[in-house]
């Protein structure tokens, strides 16, 4: 594409250039020339329905609406004269005329537009007599909340629903001033629950049953850290306040539009935080006492652990031990795991629960350049071949990077899928292929005919099948997005396919940091970076003796157990017996220690259960399922839980094990770090905050994760980023799996897909309130229709 | 209630003439609630699906426009002009007039279903005025004595 010609302006006698097909308001925006506004929405399309941005342009009549005029060559532009700041003030004043103004209780009061702007270009007395016209508010949905009178009908809710969502659940009904935002059910909304409509609203029309008069803005912190559910890794800012037994969070939405995720969340990023003070979190450390787990205090529990691991280890070996890790802990808390397992227990037995064949990803990617598409690239490639999965449902960010690159773009969507899944209304074509023949549909891709004979049916023709090739045979570097119906050879095979036209791929995989449980190496056969356990590797240098023979997969180990040769077992952030049906009969022997945040199925089977942090409650980093890492902010606190890395730290100290080897800290300076921890924290990780402000490189505490991200930086291959950059907020992409090293495998893994819902997130999902009353909500709404049959 | 059958084929034939499909809608529902008196539930879905909008959409359309309804008024229609030259020879009167005879307010309908009652804008009748269009036919330069006379005539009409 041609570059667009450059074209120059002037606006209040000073001289501007943009590209031809600017938008003068954000032209001015360029030049840091504010022209208000309230239904201009960059992204959205045109509505020019406020009448805001009002300004003079020489040669037309009237004043124009600078949201909807494209920039010409000469322009000549008032921004600010008298008539302008008039027309402002006159729009203001037709605004608040039936506006209820009370911004004392509204959600928005403090953090509104229409506040801002009546404070800056407004009239301070009107001429209205009139009086109001009132609705009590209205509840559409567990989390969508309606104030009529306050709705400045800017129709930004309606356009973000619409063309952003693809829902179309709000609408506009009436007409002219009697007009009114209206849900898709008449008097309730059934739509995605994403909350858009309520953080894109201007003004506290729309607001959310999560916050809405709990607190007002001011009196809130805020932590811009990653979601804790899905791969996707949307950043989050979460309000802070304090509480009685830490820093309670109040808040979650994505007013920092800096993440990859730019202006969206999806219902768990923005709500989905309310496991984090479920009642029924643990807060305590459980022992089993008489068959009866009961609480204990940390110095017990540790002790108690320490202390078995330490006899199974030197009686039986560390091939005796288990350990299985997490899908949602932090990269360097999976390092550390993994590190703790090999050095410390002298075991490989370990795994996590794999939902995708990350593994198999890396060993057809290896020595590959370019190969892995970021999040961000989603937005802007010209073409996406997307093969299995839903998306709408297990990726939200990644749905809506999609489907805005084909409205904003135009990019071309090719959807192979079992299931008419929803992002097939933005597809260029769709193939629906039977169930399981993912595969043959990539054979076809690399040549072979044959293979479209299994693939046909009434929608899908023999030659639908040969264009979309064709095309794809044809694409501009386009990115390749598959799901865990592909594995193993097949995803060789895809990439093979994908080389030829060098196209850089996405392998999905579900939970937040499933791609960082996978590139540091919860695996029995693979070290961090996908480097072969029994192959040549260098982490022996740096940690001394590391068994060097392929452990034990989660099968393997549950197996054993069966064969009573697993005597311990230990779980960190991960529920086994649900996920993978371990069978709870066959852990009666095995000691087992789990670290979780909520009592679950395998926790119950413990001899001791340690309470952990949640994600949002530590530092540290996730890489999401494309490879981008990110930087977890400590936001929530509850003063009686500690983190899966400090824990892990506690357990290794106990056994005798020399921290300072397990974490590379201290480095010969010394410092009392006490202030680093404490209720009083919470507004950031305070150790974080306070170790990045006095340049204190040397880790001063076994407790940092930054230690570990430095061990993780020198020995892992492919994650040499920018650590300025992690801490300034910003993403950055990892490439361990092109980096990888991981022999052939033996073909053969187990993968347990979580085929999560919009509404669902494994454990942590179990423990919304949020999740939980949408779900209830559709059931109560669903049999209501019954009654009136 | 849905459509008829003709009334479908009809809508099926002639959505053909139009390149956008959803062009069509205003038409259909001018239609539909000739046919049906009202636009009826299941008629929106029907023709929700007929042009691939959301329900939603299709009302969103319906609340714009006042002369379509989603609810039963009186087998006649009766719309008296209140606009400015209607205004300035009476047709106020002629609207409280009906009011009083009829029992009913604005947009309301009577108990037996017979009449209903809507002040309106401009019919395009002003050389006329004050004017009254009772469903698809005219009646001019009014007086209160007048429109009952023409009340009367739909009440008889009625009884036939
Ligand atoms: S919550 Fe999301 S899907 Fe629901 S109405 Fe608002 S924008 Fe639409
Ligand atoms: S509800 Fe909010 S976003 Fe929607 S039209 Fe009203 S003011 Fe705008
Ligand atoms: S799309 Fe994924 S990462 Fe983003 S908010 Fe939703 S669950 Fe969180
Ligand atoms: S911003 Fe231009 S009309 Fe609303
Ligand atoms: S004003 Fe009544 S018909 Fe025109």
């Amino acid at each position: 594409m041609a570059e667009p010609k450059s074209i120059t302006i002037t606006v209040d006698g000073k001289s501007l250039s943009a590209p031809a097909g600017t938008l003068l308001i954000e032209a001015c925006k360029a030049v840091g020339i504010e022209v208000p506004s309230f239904c201009y929405y960059p992204g959205l399309s045109l509505q020019a329905a406020c009448r805001m941005c009002l300004v003079r342009i020489e040669k037309m009549p009237k004043l124009q609406t600078a949201c909807t005029v494209q920039i010409t060559d000469g322009m000549v532009v008032t921004s600010d004269s008298d008539e302008v700041r008039q027309a402002r003030k006159s729009m203001i004043e037709l605004l608040l005329g039936n506006h209820p103004l009370d911004c004392p209780v509204c959600d928005a009061g403090g953090e509104c537009e229409l506040q801002d702007m009546t404070f800056k270009y407004g009239a301070a007395e009107s001429r209205y007599m009139e009086g109001k016209l009132h609705k009590e508010e209205q509840q559409w949905s567990p989390v969508v909340y309606f104030d009529r009178p306050r709705c400045i009908l800017c129709y930004r809710c309606v356009r973000a629903c619409g063309e952003g969502m693809d829902v179309w659940a709000l609408g506009v009904q009436n007409r002219g001033s009697s007009s009114v935002i209206a849900p898709n059910q008449g008097d309730h909304l059934e739509c995605e629950e994403c909350g858009m409509c309520i953080d894109i609203c201007p003004v506290g029309a729309l607001t959310s049953g999560a916050y809405r008069y709990k607190t007002r803005p001011w009196e809130m912190k805020h932590v811009g850290t990653i979601c804790t559910h899905c791969g996707d890794g949307c950043k989050t800012t979460l309000g802070m306040r304090r509480s009685d037994t830490g820093m309670d969070i109040v808040r979650g939405d994505n007013r920092d539009k800096s993440g990859i995720n730019g202006d969206f969340l999806c219902i768990k990023g923005r709500y989905a935080f309310d496991y984090f003070d479920h009642k029924d979190r643990l807060r305590h450390p459980l022992i089993r006492r008489n068959g009866q787990l009961t609480q204990a205090t940390w110095e017990e529990a540790l002790e108690h652990v320490g202390k078995r691991l330490k006899e199974i280890r030197d009686t039986q070996g560390g091939q005796a031990i288990g350990v299985i890790g997490s899908n949602r802990t932090t990269n360097e808390e999976n390092y550390l795991l993994q590190k703790f397992a090999r050095t410390v227990l002298g075991t490989n037995n370990i795994d996590h629960h794999r939902t995708t064949d990350f593994a198999g990803f890396a060993r057809a990617i290896t020595g590959k350049q370019n190969a892995t598409a970021t999040m961000r690239d989603v937005a802007t490639a010209s073409s996406i071949l997307l093969i299995g999965n839903d998306p709408t449902e297990q990726h939200p960010l990644l749905a809506w990077n999609i489907r805005s690159n084909v409205r904003l773009n135009r990019a071309k969507l090719f959807i192979v899928n079992s299931r008419p899944i929803k992002l097939r209304r933005q597809a260029a074509a769709f193939l629906q292929v039977p169930e399981g023949r993912e595969s043959k549909f990539v054979a076809f891709l690399n040549g072979d005919d044959t293979a479209a004979g299994s693939l046909t049916s009434p929608a899908v023709s023999n030659d639908s099948l040969k264009q979309v090739r064709d095309q794809l045979r044809g694409a501009q570097d386009p990115i390749i997005i598959f799901g865990s119906e592909l594995r193993g050879a097949d995803i060789a095979a895809l990439v093979k396919f994908g080389s030829g036209v060098r196209a850089m791929f996405i392998c999905l995989g579900d939970y937040a940091n499933s791609r960082g449980a996978a590139d540091m190496g919860l695996y029995p056969d693979l070290f961090p970076g996908y480097v072969a356990a029994d192959g040549p590797h260098n982490f022996n240098e740096e940690w001394g003796k590391v068994p060097q023979v392929k452990g034990m997969d989660i099968a393997g180990m549950m197996q054993a157990a069966k064969d009573r040769k697993l005597a311990a077992l230990y779980v960190v952030g991960s529920n086994p017996v649900t996920d993978y049906s371990f069978d709870p009969a066959a852990l009666q022997n095995a000691f087992v220690v789990v670290q979780e945040l909520f009592l679950t199925e395998t926790a119950l089977l413990a001899e001791v259960v340690f309470p952990a942090a949640s994600a949002y409650e530590k530092a540290g980093t996730f890489t999401n399922t494309c490879g981008d890492i990110q930087l977890l902010k400590k936001a929530g606190e509850i003063s009686s839980v500690r983190s899966d890395f400090e824990i892990i730290v506690r357990v290794a100290d106990r056994m005798g094990a020399d921290t300072k080897k397990l974490v590379p800290f201290g480095k010969g300076v010394h410092a009392d770090m006490g202030q680093s921890r404490g209720a009083q924290s919470g507004e950031a990780d305070r150790h974080a905050v306070w170790l990045t402000a006095n340049n204190l490189d040397p880790r001063l505490s076994p407790f940092d994760p930054m230690a570990i991200l430095d061990e993780i930086q020198r020995l892992v291959p492919g994650y040499e980023f920018s650590r300025l950059n992690l801490i300034a907020g910003n993403d950055e992409h990892v490439t361990a799996a092109e980096h990888s090293n991981a022999g052939a495998g033996n073909g053969l893994v187990q993968i347990v897909p979580a085929n999560d819902s919009l509404f669902t997130s494994g454990t942590l999902g179990r423990y919304s309130h949020t999740l939980n009353s949408v779900i209830e909500n559709r059931r109560s709404t669903e049999s209501k229709e019954v009654m009136a049959d | 209630m849905v459509i008829s059958e003709k009334l479908d084929r009809f809508f099926d034939e002639k959505m053909k003439e139009y390149p956008t499909q959803r062009s069509f809608l205003v038409p259909m529902l001018l239609y539909t609630q000739d046919e049906l008196g009202y636009l009826t539930n299941e008629a929106i879905a029907h023709i929700a699906k007929k042009v691939d909008l959301t329900e939603l959409e299709v009302r969103n359309v319906i609340s714009y426009y006042s002369m379509l309804r989603t609810k039963p008024l009186g087998k006649y229609h009766v719309q008296v002009c209140t606009n400015i030259s209607c205004m300035l020879r009476g047709g106020e009167e002629v609207f409280e007039h009906c009011k009083q005879r009829l029992g009913i307010g604005h947009k309301q309908a009577t108990p037996d279903g017979l009449f209903s009652l809507e002040e309106v804008e401009c019919i395009g009748a002003c050389s006329w005025a004050p004017a009254v269009q009772v469903n698809y036919d005219f009646h001019e330069n009014l007086t209160p004595e007048k429109m009952d006379a023409v009340l009367d005539q739909y009440s008889r009409k009625a009884k036939q």
